[in-house]
């Protein structure tokens, strides 16, 4: 993350999803929000607080319940040139949806031979380590991210939050952002003031070190970060990269941390099976093969259909900084 | 509905001109025209696929009508020939398509009979069944945000459609939001193989309107005038701010449900023959011919024209050149996109 010497304010994740979100009301009256409970109830984690009340019931929609059609209504409201931000309340029931994102907002450009675009964003929180359970814990990336003409993005930080919330809304394409709920209240970061952007498809190197490089997003990142400065005692160096955007895939960040380092650790949430590690692993090993000094390694959830609700269930399931920690300290011993 | 067509009948001409009365029936002979035409071409191996609104004709040329070019937006479904060349895409468009050409309004990109047309007020679909009827309301949303009534959306589809979950989210909404949009169902009774009795346990359509606490309305699909009448009221409706309506339009399919099926194999044929006593085409005909809103004459001077404009458009289609694979990598995303290519 940049430092900045402008007037800068200290937000957690949700703060700056809400600010993010109120700007881009005030700048645009063409810009809508529609999802389940985002009017009155002002969103179940209270991000639209009040919004109804500011902008009218006529941008901001408490949508009836059907998934397909919050997403399926913004498709075509982007059309007709209305900026729509659509809420899933919670990734997991972003499924109904499914067929619309894929098979409509994704295509639409291509379809058409560039006559329409579909300008829209899809907001949802995801993650688990919440007592959540099997329907509100899911990590949905690696379903969408095989899709050429959506774009993915899971920033992690209020800077990184706010900056590319805003270039997502921003977009002339479909967006799909996803935010970390376990990270809404327990991250806080100093975010500038005022409406900025941060481009999608660029990864940022969160810290730098020369032994291993960690590829990372969502609430891991953070865990990563903090086993990378413990390990800093030890004296092993690690280099933390925040892929911040899944779709595009930011192919040269990667490969020049790899490069310098030749040593690569994924860590993500999803379960390992097709997931993002895989593709990051099969980008490194066909580009840069024979920069690399160990085995590419990956650290992600298990490959079981969903995160239990018992407590020892979901600790299996969430990655622990110790398991990172060690995981890096082979790597690097390697 | 009226089955047989009487003289009174063919005096209730619905508010519409004798030019307006012609413009229908020229629209139905040329939609039948390009159908035969995509299945020719078919069979001859010279296009992969084709797909007919046979049967369909009277109701797409009235609801055509009923449509205000220039401001209303139709988002189709994959057999509305008659509709779109109702809103101003025309012949080579349409052949343009079938031969999947560079010049093709998608680029050579879609199926046959899904069209884009920005310019005449056409969405872009798919194929995946009720998925743009959500788009349809969300454009419907839109079209009235600055508080103006005086656009409406035409959304069309067939029976089948009907039984997802999309299409009843559409009409959900539409009606919540009181929105400017009509919902058409083509109801030909059959969803490829399934007829209507499988696909719901009602006779019809316009009954399920009730659900959403919108109007339904029933029209008889083979009688243009009747769908336009019936049509021009839901369609004035909307534009007036009176909210969205469920217009079904009762016809039947009488071709396969498109080159790559066979309906020998789950529909008695004899329903079919049974069915030509009402076909739209000669019906029509009749009726103007014995209007004296057109004579034998007249009526040969337009099938020739129909014929002539299609074979032209024919060769012309096929003349042109199918787009350059250099292209397949552009309009994934608004700007430069660097494909991970091997």
């Amino acid at each position: 993350m940049s430092g900045t010497d402008i007037a800068a304010e200290r937000l957690t994740n949700l703060d700056a999803v809400r600010a993010a979100l109120h700007e881009a009301m005030v700048a645009d009256d063409k810009t809508v929000i529609l999802g389940e409970d985002v009017g009155a109830r002002g969103n179940v984690f209270l991000i639209t607080t009040g919004f109804l009340q500011e902008f009218g019931a006529r941008r901001v929609i408490d949508m009836p319940l059907a998934e397909a059609s919050i997403v399926g209504i913004a498709v075509g409201m982007a059309l007709q040139g209305l900026r729509p931000i659509a809420e899933i309340q919670f990734a997991d029931f972003i499924y109904p949806a499914f067929s619309q994102i894929v098979g409509e907002a994704a295509k639409i450009r291509y379809r058409s031979n560039g006559e329409y675009g579909c300008p829209l964003v899809i907001r949802t929180p995801y993650g688990g380590g919440v007592h959540g359970a099997l329907s509100h814990s899911v990590s949905i990336e690696a379903l969408f991210y095989h899709v050429p003409g959506l774009k993915i993005v899971a920033p992690t930080t209020p800077y990184d939050v706010k900056g590319l919330l805003t270039a997502a809304i921003e977009d002339p394409d479909p967006v799909l952002f996803l935010e970390h709920k376990k990270t809404y209240r327990s991250v806080k970061g100093d975010v500038p003031e005022g409406r900025f952007t941060i481009p999608i498809g660029k990864a940022d190197v969160k810290k730098a070190g020369t032994q291993v490089t960690v590829v990372s997003y969502g609430y891991n990142l953070h865990q990563a970060l903090d086993a990378a400065r413990q390990l800093e005692a030890e004296g092993v160096s690690i280099e933390v990269v925040d892929l911040r955007s899944i779709r595009p895939m930011d192919k040269t960040t990667i490969l020049t941390s790899v490069r310098k380092t030749r040593k690569l650790l994924i860590v993500h949430e999803d379960n390992k099976f097709g997931g993002i590690g895989a593709e990051i692993s099969a980008m490194v090993s066909e580009e840069a093969f024979f920069d690399l000094d160990a085995p590419i390694r990956r650290l992600c959830g298990p490959d079981v259909p969903a995160m239990g609700y018992a407590r020892p269930l979901e600790d299996a399931f969430m990655i622990s900084t110790e398991r990172m920690r060690i995981a890096m300290r082979d790597l690097a011993r390697f | 509905m009226a089955k047989t067509v009487t003289a009174r009948a063919v005096l209730d001409r619905g508010g519409l001109t004798d030019e307006q009365l012609v413009a229908m029936l020229w629209n139905m002979l040329l939609q039948r025209q390009i159908d035969n035409r995509g299945f020719q071409l078919n069979r001859q191996g010279k296009i992969p696929f084709a797909l007919g609104s046979e049967g369909h004709e009277a109701l797409q040329a009235g609801a055509a009508l009923a449509f205000n070019r220039g401001s209303d937006v139709l988002v189709p479904y994959y057999r509305d020939l008659g509709l779109v060349l109702g809103v101003g895409i025309t012949p080579l468009d349409l052949l343009t398509n079938m031969f999947a050409r560079e010049a093709d309004l998608s680029g050579g990109r879609q199926f046959p009979n899904h069209y884009t047309a920005r310019a005449h007020g056409v969405l872009t679909i798919s194929s995946i069944i009720a998925a743009h009827c959500t788009h349809a309301a969300g454009v419907a949303y839109a079209l009235t945000y600055d508080g103006k009534p005086g656009r409406a959306v035409l959304c069309s589809t067939g029976e089948g459609a009907t039984s997802q979950g999309e299409w009843h989210e559409a009409l959900n909404f539409a009606a919540i939001h009181k929105l400017p949009v009509v919902f058409l169902v083509q109801n030909n009774g059959w969803a490829i193989s399934t007829p209507q009795s499988q696909q719901m346990a009602i006779v019809d359509v316009a009954d399920k309107a009730a659900g959403y606490g919108m109007p339904g309305m029933i029209c008889d699909g083979t009688d243009p005038v009747a769908t336009y009448r019936t049509m021009k009221i839901a369609m004035d409706r909307a534009r007036a701010g009176g909210g969205p309506t469920l217009v079904e339009a009762k016809c039947y399919r009488f071709l396969s449900h498109s080159t790559d099926d066979d309906d020998r194999t789950y529909r008695d044929q004899a329903e079919i023959a049974a069915q030509r006593a009402d076909d739209p085409l000669p019906k029509y005909e009749r009726v103007l011919l014995e209007a004296g809103i057109i004579d034998d004459v007249g009526l040969a001077a337009i099938k020739a024209e129909v014929l002539s404009l299609t074979n032209d458009a024919t060769d012309q289609a096929e003349a042109l050149p199918y787009p350059s694979v250099d292209d397949m990598a552009t309009h994934v995303y608004d700007g430069p996109y660097e494909p991970w290519l091997e």
